[in-house]
Parts: structure tokens; sequence; C-alpha cells
């Protein structure tokens, strides 16, 4: 039996800190893994904890991201509790089985640590891991900060190990604004967190013998469409109201209460933006102060699951702002943003006459200063009184050299 | 807002001193927050960390800084990296060096005519700990000049956060730390 640790009320954890710590509390059976910068911390921490007895479950150490996941795969087939954690080119090698996760109703729980994918190469935090996962079937939840993301990893379990969902979760967490980011997070005792999620029930797994089942089966034209769609069934119908339900019995379980879209002074917002990550928070803060300040009704909406993409809440909570900014942290390469586009179909067969435009920002790690959202609440603002976009569709924020725009 | 920059190189424990700061304040109630900018950088590489205090949760995540108070770890820092960048007209900067403040001054125009501190931490922590780990202090040094918190309040969080460090190197890091307080000017 593993050992446990009494934390304290308040620990000042950085987020890699906190989802290894969630990790531990949850008694995860089978962690595969392979380090790589920012998520190195979590397995790292992971197998301290292992190896220092306070972990009952196997801990392996593999030869790449592409056997992190296989294993991952093969020990939640078996029917155990698994996670992994990982960054930028090691979760593009990860992607072939990513598919193989999903399509095999696997559940298991990936901490994702934001990073910019190369070339050139550069550890730094953006989005471009957590875009490259959109159509990979699995459910992707997003921290802005280390609470979030200690938070996050007990919902992940819960929501991606119920049996009408059966999906693997990712909890994208920024890197180094938030997994090498220190700040105070409020705990649970091993207990309470353990309980939250509860003991792992399988379901057909390999390993009950008295059921024998197959995984990993082959379909051609006979049934590959029948399963894809069950996949997207479960995804569109079932994920949603687990996950309300989980935010649900996580805020009455500890007072932090998480919404599958988070609105910030949105109620009489007339300008917004929409954003993912630590940004978010940051975005908040200058909404308030665009308030206070320059007298701009400025709101923020902070993706809290990019996948499934929220759509009708998505759009009720835009149906009455004049002008929006799609924060887009991943290089579009060859498009609108993706959050742009999200957005855009999402508002297109509303009443709303929004002016949508698209900012891309903070690539590589490069910051999104407040003085930045000032700049951007200003154009929205801009964009409302004229009824129409006064400033390109695209724009990079934050670049050197000369302003770069399309469209 | 109380915030905070550190100039350090990687290696010298900036980082671990910005979230030993952290953890140390977030004690006391208050909000806390400690970063660093990383790169792929080696040890040696001039580097900086950073800590912010507030009294209500801070949501702020852009690392542009303008410090309170700029913590220069390595002496060679003050000449090779621009440890007065966005200034406010009182920050305050305790600099370890061996140089007396006016020596230093001198050495480096630019700090003239601001509130600049100096202690050997280098030295402290060689003759203490026994390698040149100048983090901690540094913290006594900062305590000292801010008046953040009693000597004593602050050592007995310290041993909390050093707990996992053989019991002779916490001993060690506190008469580093009462050193630096004594002796910072």
């Amino acid at each position: 039996m593993a050992d446990t640790i009494e934390l304290r009320d308040i620990e000042v954890w950085d987020g890699n800190m906190a989802a290894s710590q969630a990790l531990r509390q949850v008694q995860v059976d089978v962690v595969a893994a392979y380090p790589i910068t920012p998520s190195t911390p979590i397995v790292e921490g992971y197998a301290g904890f292992k190896a220092n007895g306070y972990v009952d479950g196997e801990f392996v150490m593999t030869e790449s991201e592409h056997g992190a996941m296989s294993c991952c795969i093969g020990a939640a087939a078996a029917g155990g509790r698994v996670a992994t954690a990982t960054s930028s080119q090691g979760f593009a090698l990860m992607l072939e089985t990513l598919y193989s996760a999903s399509g095999m109703r696997l559940p298991i729980v990936l901490n994702l640590v934001n990073r910019a994918i190369g070339a050139p190469l550069n550890v730094n935090g953006d989005h471009s891991d957590m875009y490259m996962g959109r159509d990979s079937g699995w459910i992707q939840f997003g921290a802005y900060s280390p609470q979030e993301a200690y938070d996050l990893n007990f919902i992940a379990f819960k929501v991606s190990e119920d049996h009408d969902v059966r999906l693997p979760a990712i909890v994208n967490q920024d890197g180094f604004m938030t997994s090498h980011t220190a700040q105070g997070v409020h705990t649970l005792s091993d207990e309470v967190a353990y309980n939250f999620v509860g003991d792992y029930k399988p379901m057909n797994d390999m390993l009950d013998l008295d059921h024998p089942v197959t995984h990993g089966v082959q379909t051609e034209e006979d049934w590959h469409f029948e399963h894809k769609a069950r996949q997207q069934h479960a995804l569109m119908t079932a994920v949603l109201p687990k996950i309300q339900a989980a935010f649900d019995d996580f805020e009455k379980l500890s007072g932090r209460k998480y919404n599958i879209v988070e609105s910030y002074n949105m109620d009489d917002a007339e300008v917004a933006v929409v954003c993912m990550g630590t940004s978010v928070e940051t975005a908040r803060e200058v909404a308030e102060e665009m308030r206070t300040q320059h007298g701009i009704k400025a709101g923020v909406i902070g993706i809290r699951v990019f996948r499934p993409w929220p759509l009708e809440q998505i759009a009720a909570a835009l149906k009455d702002v004049k002008a929006i900014g799609a924060l887009d942290r991943s290089s579009p390469h060859g498009a609108m943003g993706a959050l742009f586009n999200e957005l855009s179909g999402s508002l297109f067969n509303t009443e709303t006459k929004a002016v949508l435009t698209n900012y891309i920002y903070g690539l590589g790690g490069r910051d999104l200063t407040k003085a930045h959202l000032v700049g951007i609440f200003t154009e929205l603002k801009a964009n409302a009184d004229a009824l129409k976009p006064t400033t390109p569709l695209q724009q990079y924020i934050g670049l050197r050299g000369p302003k770069l725009s399309f469209f | 807002m109380l915030e905070i920059r550190w100039h350090s190189r990687a290696g010298q424990g900036a980082v671990t001193g910005a979230k030993g700061l952290a953890d140390v304040v977030s004690t006391t109630g208050k909000h806390v927050q400690a970063f660093a900018f990383y790169g792929s950088a080696k040890r040696g590489a001039a580097m900086t960390a950073y800590n912010r205090v507030d009294d209500k949760v801070i949501m702020n995540h852009e690392k542009f800084m303008a410090p309170d108070y700029v913590l220069v770890i390595d002496p060679a820092l003050v000449y090779v990296a621009d440890i007065t960048a966005n200034e406010k007209e009182n920050t305050v900067y305790i600099i370890t060096t061996h140089m007396s403040t006016e020596e230093l001054i001198a050495s480096q125009p630019k700090l003239s005519g601001k509130k600049v501190y100096t202690v050997d931490c280098i030295k402290i922590s060689q003759e203490t700990i026994g390698k040149a780990i100048p983090n901690t202090p540094m913290l006594g040094a900062l305590m000292k000049v801010s008046g953040m918190y009693e000597m004593d309040f602050f050592k007995e969080n310290m041993i909390r956060v050093l707990k996992k460090l053989p019991q002779k190197i916490i001993d060690a890091n506190m008469i580093a730390i009462q050193r630096a307080y004594d002796e910072v000017k």
C-alpha cells in the first residue's frame, strides 16, 4: 500500500508539480513515459514518488514517445488506470498512436505541456501541439494556471473513465508560463482526491479472461465508418454533460467552479477576446482595466474544453457582443487561425452580427503583454463602433519588424 | 503588487531562490508567482527569474515586468546584463559584489543616483555552504533591505523549504542568510 503525503492547504507548486501530485493522488496503475521539455518534471516527479513508495503502480521508461503512448494503450486495454505526459515534438511522435487510443475507446490521461513545434527548435510555450491533436478524438481540457492543471487532472480521469465516455483526455497547460511558474495551489488531501475519481472500473479489459475481447481490430469499408460514427456520437452527446456533472461535483468538493465555456465580464460586454491558456487570465485583468481606465466594456471568453468543441455554449456566450477577437497561439500555416475558424462556424448560423477578427500571437513563447491586449481591445472597440472590420482580418501581435497582416 | 527580478547565471540557484521566496511569502496568506526565462540555457548562461506578490490572486502572466527590486547574484552581470531594464523611479538594487557600494557605482555609472545595496553573497556562500550558491544569502539581504519579514520567521520557513537537504547544508544556509542580513550595506 502506497504511503500518503500530508499536503499543506496551499502548496506553492508549478504546473508540472501540480500535475505530478494529481497523478500520484489518483494512484495510476501504469505511467509509461519518455521525457521532453517542458513536461519532463511531471513524469520525473512521478517516478520520484514511485521510487519513494508513494505510488503502487508501474512506471515504464520507454524508448520514445511513440513507445510511451503504445505502452499506455496496451496497459489501458489490459484494464488499468493509465497516464503520461509529453510536449511538442514528443506529442507529434505520439500522434499516430493517439488515434489508436481514441479509436479503441481507451481512457488515458495525457498531460500535454504546450510547446512550440520546430523548426526552428524552440522549447517555449505555444499551442502548436494542442492544435495538432484537434482531430485525434481526444477530449481536450485547458488549464490557465497551476491550480487548474491540478484540478483538471481529477476531472479528466473522472470523465475519461466513465463507461458512457471511454475516451482518452488531454489536460493542456502552457509550457513554462504554467508548467514552470510556481503559484499557490489549494490542495485536496490524498483521500479526498482519490475518492473523487474513485476506483478504476475496467470495461472490456483484456485481463478479464472469463470474457475474452479483441482490441485493435481491422475494419474495412464494412464497419470502419460505423465505429468512427459511434466515436463521434459519444464525443458530441455524452462528453459535455459528463464534464458538466464532473465540474458540478468538483465544485461541491472544493468550492472551485469550472465551466465548459469560461465567461468573464460578458454580461454587458461590447467587445470580447477569445483565447486559451495563461492568456485568459492576463486578458481578464486587462478587460477589467479597459472598463475602469479606458471606458471600454470588455469581456473575455476562455476555452476550457477545446474538444469536443462546445458550439452551442460558445454561440450563446458571444451572442450579444459587437466585436470579437480570436487569439490564436499557433501558426495557422496558410489559413485563418483555428479559433477564428471555430468561432466563425459557431456563429455563422446565429443572429449575431459581431465583427470577428483574428490575432496570431505568442509563438515560441513570445510574451503577450498587457499592452498588447490593451491594443487589441481598443481595435475591437473601433470594429464595434464601425460595425465592420477596421483592421485586416488576421494580424500578427508582438512580432518584430514590419507589421504582418492578411486579408 | 510587489515585483522582483533576479539576475543570475544558470546553476546559481535563482529559480530555487525565487520559488523558495514564493513559498515563504505564501504562508502569510499572500498570493505569489515565481517564474524564470529559460530557453535552452546552459550552466553559466545569464538568465533572469521573477517574483510577484499581491494581496489578491495574480492573474497577470505577462513576462514583462517593471521591478520594485532587482537582485543580482552574480557580480559580472552588472556589466554584461541589462540589470536596469524597465526600472522604475524607486527600483531598489541588491547586488552581489566584493566591492563597496561606492566602488561598484564608480565601476558601473548607470547605477549612480539609484538605490543600490551591496553584499558579497558569493563569498558568504563559499565560506558557509562551501560552494558559490548565492541564492539563499541574497534572500537574507532582501529581508534586511525590504523589512519584509522578521528574521526568525523567515529562517523557520526556509528550513521547511530546504527540508530535503542534509541537516549540515540547511544549517550552513541559515548562517549564510544571517550573514547576508547582517552584512548588506
